[in-house]
């Protein structure tokens, strides 16, 4: 299987996923430069952490209108599965792939450290694997995660179970203290309509070997692995 | 008779009223601490100032409207208004939607 990891300018987690799907899962990894315009080879996109050009602007803002992002859009929209992890995340809700936008952190300090996040929807191609309510102890590493959307909004994601993952404490609990930058709702990644696109603020790719502190985020890759294998690779179109 | 590339268009992007800043709040709350307590609220924003090259006021305006719309602004959060020449556009709630893109 083809993981294609996304290389903008200012990336800085594009190793980390390419390290995650080729060392750690034995799988196949296209880097693939944003000013570059095909995905057709590739069964599953990540869009990877970091600060792409800078974060000049707004996050994701300027990465929104990289050439590669007219494929990322033609990937999700024939259904192949996409994953924005942190400022990845971003560029999708700029996009307009996926809802909301961020916020400045509540507290306005970046936050670097373990969290837990509750998984809460398992048909994504991301948490086919995982079961209702588990916990995942992965990293936080972000300035600007405050997710935010109107309320009519957010109660249009609840009513479609759009919300996959919210900050919650050990056991599964979505309370206020276990609410690392002020999300609405505790979330921490929602999906698009179709539910092959998903975003979030935690880092799974840094969570992939037990010995450098967690490999909980592993079973978001190997979700789509299953989910692929189960369902056949896309067609290229 | 204006010559092309002399209209500058002014840009203001700000948090709509009803989106929470945060940067906004520290700096109030360093007001207080300064002993300015009739500073009842701070929100923060972003000013932008554009060269353009165009023949009227009104491509100005046109022009820094699609721009701040598409580019400047988050319509999911942020709202901007524009000054061009004398002219001034308020623009509360952005709605053009230039890719197609639902948000």
């Amino acid at each position: 299987m083809t993981f294609a990891v996304v290389v903008f300018p200012g990336s800085n987690c594009d190793h980390e996923a390419q390290y995650m799907a080729e060392t750690v899962l034995g799988q196949q990894v296209r880097m693939v430069w944003h000013k570059e315009t095909s995905l057709s080879d590739v069964d599953v996109v990540i869009l990877p952490g970091g600060f792409s050009h800078g974060d000049y602007l707004r996050t994701g803002a300027i990465a929104r209108f990289s050439p590669i992002m007219g494929a990322v859009k033609a990937f999700a929209e024939r259904g192949g599965p996409v994953i924005g992890i942190c400022n990845g995340f971003q560029i999708l809700q700029e996009s307009g792939l996926l809802p909301g936008a961020m916020l400045r952190n509540r507290d306005l300090r970046f936050h670097c450290e373990y969290i837990s996040i509750r998984v809460d929807q398992t048909d994504t191609p991301f948490t086919t694997l995982c079961t209702p309510g588990q916990v995942l102890r992965v990293p936080i590493s972000h300035g600007e995660g405050n997710f935010f959307a109107e309320t009519s909004v957010i109660d249009q994601l609840e009513k479609d179970r759009r919300v996959i993952f919210r900050y919650s404490n050990v056991h599964g609990e979505a309370i206020e203290a276990a609410n690392p930058n002020g999300s609405v709702a505790n979330i921490a990644g929602v999906c698009n309509e179709r539910r092959n696109v998903v975003g979030l603020m935690p880092h799974p790719e840094r969570a992939s070997e037990r010995r450098l502190g967690s490999d909980d985020g592993l079973i978001l890759f190997r979700s789509a692995m299953d989910a692929l294998a189960t369902r056949g690779a896309l067609q290229a179109v | 008779m204006i010559q092309e590339g002399e209209l500058k268009a002014r840009v203001f992007v700000t948090l709509k009223p009803s989106v929470f800043d945060p940067q906004g709040r520290a700096i109030m709350e360093a007001l207080h601490s300064l002993g300015y307590d009739q500073a009842a609220d701070v929100r923060q924003g972003k000013y932008f100032l554009l060269d353009l090259n165009v023949p009227s006021v009104a491509d100005a305006e046109k022009m820094a409207a699609e721009i701040a719309d598409r580019v400047l602004a988050n319509p999911v959060i942020e709202s901007f208004k524009i000054e061009v020449a004398d002219a001034t556009i308020e623009v509360a709630d952005a709605t053009i939607d230039v890719d197609g893109a639902a948000k």
